[in-house]
């Protein structure tokens, strides 16, 4: 079918359900955090604003994170239907790191949802505040655990193999705090928080527009640009350090990345642009600065740097798409941290929430945080090929024996079901989205109090307290 | 029949309770998407939806448990039972799609909100079917060779995965009517009293059917239940669930809204003990038994304080969560 093999269709539905899924993580996890400080602002200083903006973006969690866990439940079924052999054979150490997480961060997550979504009148501010910080806990721990699992596909230690010809753990603690986790973890949580930050920026520069005096944008714009002006940074910092320990354990992950198909002796460029040719091996009208490659990987202007002809082919990963997706992550990173820049330059001028110019650039980047998880995703999870556990483990060992129709078919629907929920979502989404909040936003449930109710977080605490 | 008890058995043991967890969970929420069409008045719907809509993200993560615990603990019959299922799991896990984002879309749109709802009854249909179908094709077992399974992408179905999931449908549909009766009030609660009845026969049928069904199966179930001196402990299960059904019609017949649920679960309950019986000890029917799918003891062990201390802590705020959502849900409470 589409004239692919069993082994490239489950591999195409596999990138396809988890490009799909990792939207949702990258927005939630951002987002739950951010509700859990609004909350926190709200109870602090007892301005309504706060909890109008809460309510406002806790409508949009809720989409959002249906559609998380509908696209989640996917993952953890696709394991064993399309990558059988690799479940067997990894079962012993993956396994029990996604039990954890199901234990700790699944279940948290959907415990105290219902709460945070529909219950703050019925156990008050207090206890609300706590399952919110709950929820946003939850996403958190859960990033703990997919990562580790992750990482350990992509550097594994800890384990030994046994006569069955299954992975085994020798040592928990190696097999979680594998040597790329760490990084891979920071990257990925400062990602989220990036994402959201642009999400919540484009929303409020949206409504700055029609107009700058509203109080609900004026809130999650300033917040959410002193977000991009403090992580952007801290991104590009975090994923230079990825990059080191790549290199030191996936050499040749770096060189598609880098479109190192040469070895060089004496310093290697930094290639900026060029038009990788897998089957030549070459690096067409390359546009590189000397020295540059060797200064940024190895901080030393000479340092000697092997290249893809130090690989045998068959070990080689998909070089264009590793070397392109690796290119738009750290151009649109560096969009991000010029975003952050011009608005601290703004903000000091006193005009962040007048400039028009910087609300239309703000806007733009909305979705720059998605696109830049999903490129990020593609050249880690692309450079690690041809192997599911690195070094291993190949790709083509690790399928179910199933037939090429079979597969074909349940690609064909998973790719019609989530363009029409896709489409629908993000329409929801949208809509909520056109409206800025109001005064006495009402949240999902639709029962938060007005203003003339006059119950101001003081009074819901004594309420809560009471009931 | 000894049960030599060790960490295996533990385990198997923790996997069948988070499915059956699961069951009860979420077979109430999949049986009201079932029920959808016999109540078409708007009102009636966002009150049933409303009756879950704080809970059912929380009911669906057993699944994720019970798959996710397969992997971890009993990787073999996990990396042999999904492929087999294949096209059964990959409707299932469609029909959950639709479902679960409908509960969220039908409340963001008035022109498509027709359409969510066909989502939803028709997500829960395919859903619950392919449940049943998905028990029924491991019931009848499964082709393996080596450490593979062997067979082709069609051999989940058959007459009696088929009688396996249309009885899951209406036993699905008798937890969400009992539901009902249990959270709502006035005319919609009268009319699943009605629908209850109705259900409680065809889940009666049910059981009897697949009841008989198995033992027909080329396998050594009828062994498993008709020989001395197992055939004593067995024919209590047939007792127990003609004692629950007479409990359940008194109750439906006195109209005491807090039982009918709970009765229901108990043939539930009393369905999945049966299912018990007749797999121990295999995991996949008469080819793998739960010590050759096994994932290492140091496996076995890492996860078992997790779950000795996560479970009846999980179980502990999600019995919180129903606590604050509590009650009868009327007309006007709607928690969108």
């Amino acid at each position: 079918m589409f004239g692919l093999d069993a082994v490239e269709l489950a591999r195409a539905q596999f990138a396809f359900t988890v490009i799909f899924h990792i939207i949702f993580p990258a927005f939630s996890i951002g987002l739950a955090s951010y509700l859990a400080v609004l909350e926190a602002l709200w109870l602090w200083t007892g301005r309504d604003v706060y909890l109008n903006v809460f309510n406002y973006w806790l409508k949009i969690f809720a989409i959002a994170f249906g559609m998380g866990v509908v696209s989640g439940i996917v993952m953890s079924y696709q394991f064993g239907t399309n990558w059988s052999v690799y479940s067997d054979k990894v079962g012993p150490v993956i396994g029990p790191l996604m039990a954890y997480e199901v234990l700790t961060a699944f279940f948290l997550e959907a415990g105290f949802l219902g709460v945070m979504l529909f219950g703050l009148k019925r156990v008050g501010p207090r206890l609300h505040f706590l399952a919110t910080l709950m929820v946003a806990i939850g996403t958190l721990i859960s990033a703990f655990w997919i990562l580790s699992a992750n990482s350990w596909m992509q550097t594994p230690t800890g384990y030994a193999v046994n006569a069955e010809g299954q992975f085994v753990s020798v040592d928990w603690l190696e097999v979680i705090f594998n040597p790329s986790f760490p990084y891979r973890l920071v990257h990925m949580v400062l990602a989220a928080y990036l994402t959201t930050s642009l999400v919540v920026g484009a929303v409020g520069a949206w409504h700055l527009l029609r107009n700058p005096h509203l109080p609900g944008p004026r809130v999650m714009f300033s917040m959410a640009m002193w977000m991009a002006a403090l992580v952007a940074p801290m991104q590009i910092l975090a994923g230079d350090q990825h990059g080191l320990n790549t290199l030191e354990h996936q050499p040749v992950k770096i060189m598609a990345m880098e479109g190192h198909f040469e070895s060089h002796k004496d310093g290697a460029p930094l290639y900026l642009f060029g038009w990788p040719d897998q089957a030549k091996g070459e690096l067409k009208w390359a546009l590189g600065i000397p020295k540059f490659g060797s200064l940024i990987l190895k901080h030393q202007i000479d340092a000697p740097m092997a290249g893809l002809d130090t690989v045998p082919r068959k070990d080689w990963p998909p070089v264009p798409i590793t070397f392109w997706s690796f290119r738009i992550m750290v151009g649109l990173g560096m969009l991000m941290l010029a975003l952050g820049l011009f608005s601290l330059w703004e903000r000091w001028r006193g005009r962040l929430y007048i400039n028009r110019g910087l609300h239309w650039f703000a806007i733009t980047m909305g979705p720059a945080g998605f696109i830049a998880v999903i490129a990020g995703w593609i050249t880690t999870e692309t450079g690690r090929q041809p192997f599911t556990v690195y070094g291993l483990l190949r790709t083509a060992d690790s399928v179910s024996p199933l037939a090429a129709p079979a597969v074909g078919t349940s690609l064909l629907a998973f790719i019609i079901v989530y363009f029409i929920i896709f489409a629908a979502g993000v329409l929801y989404i949208l809509r909520l989205m056109a409206e800025p909040p109001h005064a006495g936003e009402r949240g999902p449930s639709g029962e938060q109090p007005t203003r003339t109710a006059g119950i101001t977080p003081a009074a819901g605490v004594a309420q809560g307290a009471g009931s | 029949m000894t049960i030599a008890f060790d960490l295996t058995v533990l385990w198997a043991f923790i996997i069948a309770l988070a499915v059956f967890i699961y069951v009860v969970m979420d077979g109430f929420d999949l049986g009201l998407g079932i029920l959808f069409p016999l109540f078409p008045g708007k009102q009636d719907r966002d009150v049933i939806t409303n009756t879950v809509a704080p809970v059912w993200d929380g009911n669906e993560t057993w699944l994720v448990l019970g798959g996710g615990g397969l992997m971890a603990a009993f990787p073999l019959a996990y990396s042999i039972l999904m492929p087999a299922l294949y096209a059964p799991l990959i409707a299932m896990l469609v029909g959950l799609i639709f479902r679960g984002v409908a509960f969220e879309f039908r409340w963001r749109t008035r022109a498509q909100r027709n359409l969510w709802d066909i989502a939803f009854t028709g997500g829960s249909w395919v859903a619950s079917l392919a449940q049943g179908i998905a028990l029924g094709a491991i019931l009848q077992g499964v082709h393996v060779e080596g450490r593979h399974y062997a067979g082709g992408w069609w051999d989940w179905l058959t007459p009696f995965s088929i009688l396996t999931g249309v009885s899951l449908v209406v036993g699905y549909a008798l937890l969400g009517a009992t539901w009902l009766i249990l959270k709502t009030e006035g005319d919609l609660r009268d009319k699943a009293y009605r629908i209850s009845w109705v259900l409680m026969f065809a889940m009666l049928l049910a059981i009897a059917a697949v009841s008989l069904a198995t033992p027909l199966l080329p396998l050594q179930y009828a062994q498993r239940w008709f020989t001395r001196p197992a055939i004593f402990l067995t024919a209590l299960v047939p007792l127990a669930v003609i004692g629950v059904t007479v409990l359940l019609m008194k109750n439906l017949a006195q109209k005491r809204d807090g039982w009918p649920f709970f009765l229901a679960l108990g043939l539930f309950l009393l369905s999945y003990t049966g299912l018990g019986i007749s797999m121990y000890p295999y995991v996949v029917p008469q080819s793998v038994t739960i010590w050759q799918a096994a994932a290492p003891e140091r496996s076995q062990l890492l996860m078992l304080p997790g779950v000795l201390v996560l479970v009846p802590l999980i179980l502990g705020y999600t019995a919180w969560a129903y606590w604050v959502f509590r009650g009868k849900v009327g007309h006007d409470a709607g928690y969108h």
